[in-house]
């Protein structure tokens, strides 16, 4: 190809274009239309991997041109090995979250659908951006869907819960913003681009307050512990195509972001802070973990079980070292597939039953075995277990804390332990025991549903047996970032 | 080369829980049997073949087979490879023997369950997970059949899933076991750390250069020890075993008696060199597993349900091998892995029969009397029972005899202790035996009316078990008794970087002979009181409704330790958990947010940029921002 770079470019647009033609087009055929979009954005995301080089450490299929020459910023893109998993990771999911909700009744169909594919557009500029203000423009063009996705289209007391989410989101992305304005005064060239950025020497007292405007935004993102308390009641609220997007993706914006634009940009910041960050990951890795175990409502157990993932993330990051962030990648790709899994099977519950609390169900296996079968194989990857895509990634992450200290290790190795706790506790008041009223008559997975929860099952399990694949794609841009990082901290 | 075969062990029964699994109901029933039998029996062929090509050539070092490279992660490069020597190769043939004899079993047991192809594709993800444990040739392949067969322990102990309870024991065997593998999962870290790989060949030759109570290694031990406390059920982490009774009992007899709860000691046997170097862990394991030895045979002594006494008997027996590893008895405690799994699964299958004759009653106070009814049942449990108790020449006197001579070399009183577990042990089995066969039958009518002996798949099981458990102890005759311990001889290549650091006192064949006997009368005489009290006396324990006192009320409550767990971990993390919720996440962090939120909403109210909502307020937070940083750019420049 003689511009690879247009691939990218391709990637971001596909999902723009798809979302102006959803919001003109009226009537039933919008959630198959949608479907199609998200497919061929899958295929040009395949294509890119099938073209991408894992051994380059470099950003590849570049495109670069001026947008605001008179400010210095470009709209520059291009992937290295960690956007394109992330990447990979985007065009995998939206297909399925849009197949997942066929089932699912909506007022407005095209406009959600439209929501849902402008974020993905926002998204993967936010894991391609080589600049930072258009980083900044994707991280809002991602944020502002999701908030109409679930002030719209969401539960009970949806007007309230999306209030504090904005409220929380927007307070961190002004400090980012902030932060990143800062930074471009200081970069020599006055630019936005990223590698300006890596040049950009501080004081470490600047540093350090740089790495709170930054840290907030993406803690509050991710979400990681105390910032965490929009988390629960929008995942729970928001109807569950938003609640998969904000978990299955955008939380890996926050990850990506301490990855990408945090630790090379402000070395001397993470030496002062990163050790907080990490105290902070572990303990919301035991405090999410413990208020999962009385949670009644499913679907707000799973998002506190995510909190708990997610800061084990975090702290494999923090780690900095190569066990814990190639640990990250796996998992953000791992927990992606996973957590959307759970709340899928959870909506199917619900679209059945009306009901996500744990003492209205119970005996569901005896009615439905395939689902039954389904929910436990995702289980057993959200509990890490051996051959199952989750392990390589807990395992590694781990590792990576262990080599960062050792009793933190031990600490976020909890969460082996009271994972299986709140994960089996539900499975079994779900699922297991006697049928009642209101579980009496299930009916099992339909064709669509099969279709979903059978292709999560299979990455669960090949990627459980054969990792080889996902840690090749980012191992060499891993290897190199933690090489920056370290070149930079002396 | 039989080793490049190997592969093929593990996986057959794999492609017997695909099948099976995914077939599922579409399967008819009697080549499901088939199917998940077949598939075991062929593994066992190659085992088989692959134990005589190890017995062939002793020098050989293990053959170890590389299937394909997991994954690598810096400096960390996991090999999906296999170990087979003579540890892998026992371990092998009591898996794949006793487990296809228990697939055998199965057909005839669970014929009548309506989840047939369910079971079969359990049990044979079992056998796979099981098999990879043993062949694995580094700690984390070990670790996943660890993991995989706690998965499949879990499912099969809820297989009845319909019933609470049954759940409810699958998910505590699942967790408490977790509790071990955390452990387990920090030594392999540590293990990795210190040596650079987790391979078993290259960590233990490194490990022989450090010095005999080096403090990594101790730490190593004592992690990996807590996984095997785990997995093995030891003291404190025992209680998931018995209430994992639940499950069908075929399954009590393959996962909870011969195979899957003696990983624990095969992983500290596998790591004989560490823990040789470890002399405080040594002593930990032999202080635990003798504590656990007595504590489980002096709960076993007052249960009355018949899987529950020889569940508290395997806790008791997993003790004493514990305690064999202790007191650097390597072979012996191996030796009574082999023998335990022969006696203790025929118990378990008999106890099957039994329960299948009664159409489903486990409570020996309403047994009584079945000899007449259930003869080959009777006279092969008899073989078994003799067999735990320690009588020669049955396996179990062999087995048990080594590990507390070696205990009296280290220690008299641990020998002592270790015999007054052995009199306990022979008497509550022979309560549970007499209870059951003798007397006169104290069930309903229409029971007594339904018994019968179990048909041949179940009979044919017990009678191999039964010649195994009469003889299988001859393979490892000490010389003192004029035999030549062949299987001491065939594990010594395994053994043999430990031999020189665990001390060897010598006992004098007089002094041998002393403990053999003294042991052996005090066994009989234990047997004796039990045939007075049951037979004679015709004792029958008093109903559940009989107010116990003293020592017989906390064993027949097993010493409250479920209720003392309940009140110490579980009711305080849930609260806590409430608390979090309530108080912290909701009052606290959410009351500083909603001030932060009136905060905007009232200056957005105030500014009056737009009337009212969500935009409004973000397009005001957005130009304050801006406006913020162009005062800061103003004052740093």
């Amino acid at each position: 190809m003689t511009q690879p770079g247009l691939l990218t470019v391709f990637l971001i647009l596909l999902p723009l274009v798809a979302s102006l033609t959803l919001s003109l087009v009226k009537g039933e055929q919008v959630k198959k239309l949608a479907l199609v979009f998200s497919l061929a954005e899958l295929a040009i995301g395949l294509f890119a991997w099938s073209k991408f080089d894992a051994a380059d450490a470099r950003a590849q299929f570049l495109y670069d041109t001026n947008w605001v020459a008179s400010l210095g910023i470009h709209f520059a893109v291009g992937m290295d090995g960690i956007s394109m998993l992330l990447v990979l990771l985007t065009v995998v999911l939206v297909p399925l979250i849009i197949l997942s909700s066929f089932k699912n009744e909506f007022k407005k169909p095209n406009a959600l659908y439209a929501l849902i594919l402008f974020m993905q557009a926002g998204l993967i500029g936010v894991f391609t951006s080589l600049d930072a203000f258009l980083f900044y423009v994707s991280w809002e063009a991602a944020l502002i869907p999701i908030y109409f996705i679930c002030a719209i289209w969401g539960g009970e007391d949806r007007i309230r819960i999306t209030f504090k989410f904005f409220v929380y989101t927007i307070f961190g992305s002004l400090f980012m913003l902030l932060g990143i304005i800062y930074l471009y005064f200081m970069t020599p060239d006055h630019s936005f681009s990223l590698l300006s950025f890596y040049q950009v020497s501080l004081s470490p007292t600047a540093q350090s307050w740089l790495f709170w405007c930054f840290f907030l935004a993406f803690a509050i993102k991710m979400p990681i512990f105390p910032f965490h308390t929009w988390q629960p009641d929008t995942y729970t609220t928001a109807p569950t195509a938003g609640t998969m997007l904000l978990s299955g993706i955008m939380l890996k914006m926050g990850i990506y972001g301490v990855m990408r634009w945090l630790l090379p940009v402000l070395p001397m910041g993470v030496l002062e802070w990163g050790n907080t960050a990490m105290i902070l990951s572990v303990i919301g890795i035991v405090y999410a973990s413990i208020i999962a175990f009385t949670q009644k409502d499913t679907k707000r157990l799973i998002a506190y079980s995510s909190i708990a993932h997610v800061g084990l993330i975090s702290a494999g990051v923090f780690a900095l070292n190569v066990q814990g962030m190639q640990g990250a990648m796996i998992q953000m790709v791992s927990h992606g597939i996973n957590v959307v899994g759970l709340f899928f099977v959870i909506e199917i519950i619900y679209q059945r039953t009306k009901t996500r609390e744990t003492f209205n169900l119970g005996g569901i296996a005896n009615e439905a075995p395939v689902l039954a079968t389904c929910f436990m194989i995702i289980m057993l990857g959200a509990v890490a277990l051996p051959l199952t895509n989750g392990f390589i990634g807990e395992f590694m992450l781990l590792n990576g804390v262990f080599n960062y200290n050792i009793l933190l290790s031990a600490i976020a190795g909890l969460t082996i332990i009271f994972g299986a706790v709140y994960m089996l506790r539900m499975y079994q008041k779900v699922m297991l025991g006697e049928v009642n009223n209101v579980t009496a008559g299930f009916t099992d997975l339909f064709a669509s549903e099969k279709a979903v929860l059978f292709i999560i099952c299979a990455l669960v399990i090949v990627i459980g047996v054969y990792p080889k694949p996902i840690l090749s794609v980012s191992e060499v841009a891993v290897n190199n970032l933690l090489e920056v990082i370290k070149l930079r901290m002396q | 080369m039989v080793e490049s075969f190997a592969w093929l062990i593990p996986v057959l029964p794999l492609i017997g829980f695909l099948i099976n699994g995914l077939g599922n109901k579409n399967i008819p029933k009697s080549l499901v049997g088939i199917l998940g039998s077949a598939t075991v029996l062929g593994a066992f062929i190659i085992s088989l073949m692959i134990f005589f090509q190890v017995k062939a050539d002793p020098s050989h070092g293990p053959f170890i087979v590389t299937l394909f490279d997991w994954f690598s992660v810096g400096t960390m490069k996991i090999a999906f490879s296999f170990q087979i020597d003579a540890l892998s190769s026992i371990m092998l043939l009591i898996i794949t023997g006793i487990g296809f004899l228990i697939h055998l079993y199965s057909i005839g047991y669970m014929h009548d369950d309506e989840d047939y192809a369910r079971y079969f594709a359990y049990l044979n993800l079992f056998v796979f997970f099981m098999l990879l444990l043993v062949l694995g040739a580094n700690y984390l392949i070990m670790f996943i059949g660890w993991e995989g067969v706690g998965l499949c322990s879990y499912l099969l102990i809820g297989f009845w899933f319909k019933n609470t309870e049954y759940a409810s024991a699958a998910k505590k065997a699942f967790i408490m076991n977790r509790i071990g593998d955390l452990g387990f999962l920090i030594a392999m870290f540590m293990i990795f750390s210190t040596f650079g790989t987790l391979n078993y060949t290259e960590v233990f030759s490194q490990a022989s250069t450090f010095s005999v109570g080096n403090g990594t290694l101790l730490t190593i031990t004592l992690l990996l020890f807590v996984g095997a406390m785990g997995k093995s059920a030891q003291l404190p982490l025992y209680t998931w075993l018995p209430d994992a009774m639940a499950g069908p009992t075929p399954v009590s007899a393959l996962i909870h008696a011969a195979t899957m709860v003696t990983a624990g000691i095969y992983m500290i046997a596998r790591s004989n060199i560490l823990y040789a170097l470890s002399p405080v862990s040594l002593a930990v394991v032999a202080g635990i597993g003798l504590a656990t030895a007595i504590f489980a045979a002096s709960i076993a002594l007052t249960q009355n349900d018949i899987k529950k006494v020889l569940a508290y008997s395997t806790v008791s027996q997993l003790g004493y091998m514990f305690l064999g590893l202790g007191v650097g008895a390597f072979t012996g405690a191996f030796f009574h892995v082999l023998t335990h799994a022969f006696f203790k699964a025929l118990l378990f299958l008999g106890a099957g029969s039994v329960i299948h004759a009664m159409s489903g009653e486990q409570d020996i106070r309403k047994m009584g009397g079945l000899k007449k009814h259930l003869p080959i049942t009777y006279w092969t449990m008899l073989m078994g029972t003799i067999a735990i108790s320690g009588i020669p020449p049955f396996s179990g006197f062999f087995s048990k005899d080594e590990i507390l001579g070696h205990a009296f070399a280290i220690s008299p009183t641990i020998w002592a202790i270790g015999v007054a577990g052995a009199l306990m042990t022979a008497f509550y089995m022979f309560r549970m035996f007499y209870l059951t066969f003798h007397g006169e039958f104290r069930g309903t009518e229409k029971q007594l009316h339904h018994l019968h002996e179990s048909p041949i798949t179940i009979t044919l099981p017990l009678i191999i078990l039964a010649i195994l458990s009469v003889v299988g102890g001859f393979v490892g005759v000490p010389e003192v008794l004029g035999g030549s311990h062949e299987l001491g001889e065939f594990l010594a290549p395994v053994f043999a970087a430990s031999a020189s650091l665990v001390p060897h006192h010598h006992t004098p064949e007089m002094v041998e002979y002393i403990l053999m006997l003294s042991s052996v009368i005090g066994v009989t005489i234990s047997i004796g009181f039990a045939y007075y009290t049951y037979v004679s006396k015709k004792v029958v324990p008093a109903p559940d409704s009989v107010m116990r006192e003293g020592m017989s009320k906390a064993s027949y409550n097993k010493f409250y330790v479920d209720e003392i767990y309940d009140a110490v971990f579980k009711r305080p993390l849930d609260a806590l958990s409430q608390v979090c919720y309530k108080v912290v996440d909701n009052a606290f962090i959410d009351g500083i947010v909603e001030g932060f939120g009136q905060l905007t909403r009232w200056s957005a109210g105030q500014v009056r940029l737009l009337q009212n909502g969500n935009v409004g307020s973000y397009l005001f937070m957005m130009v304050a921002g801006i406006i913020l940083i162009l005062v800061l750019n103003l004052l740093i420049f």
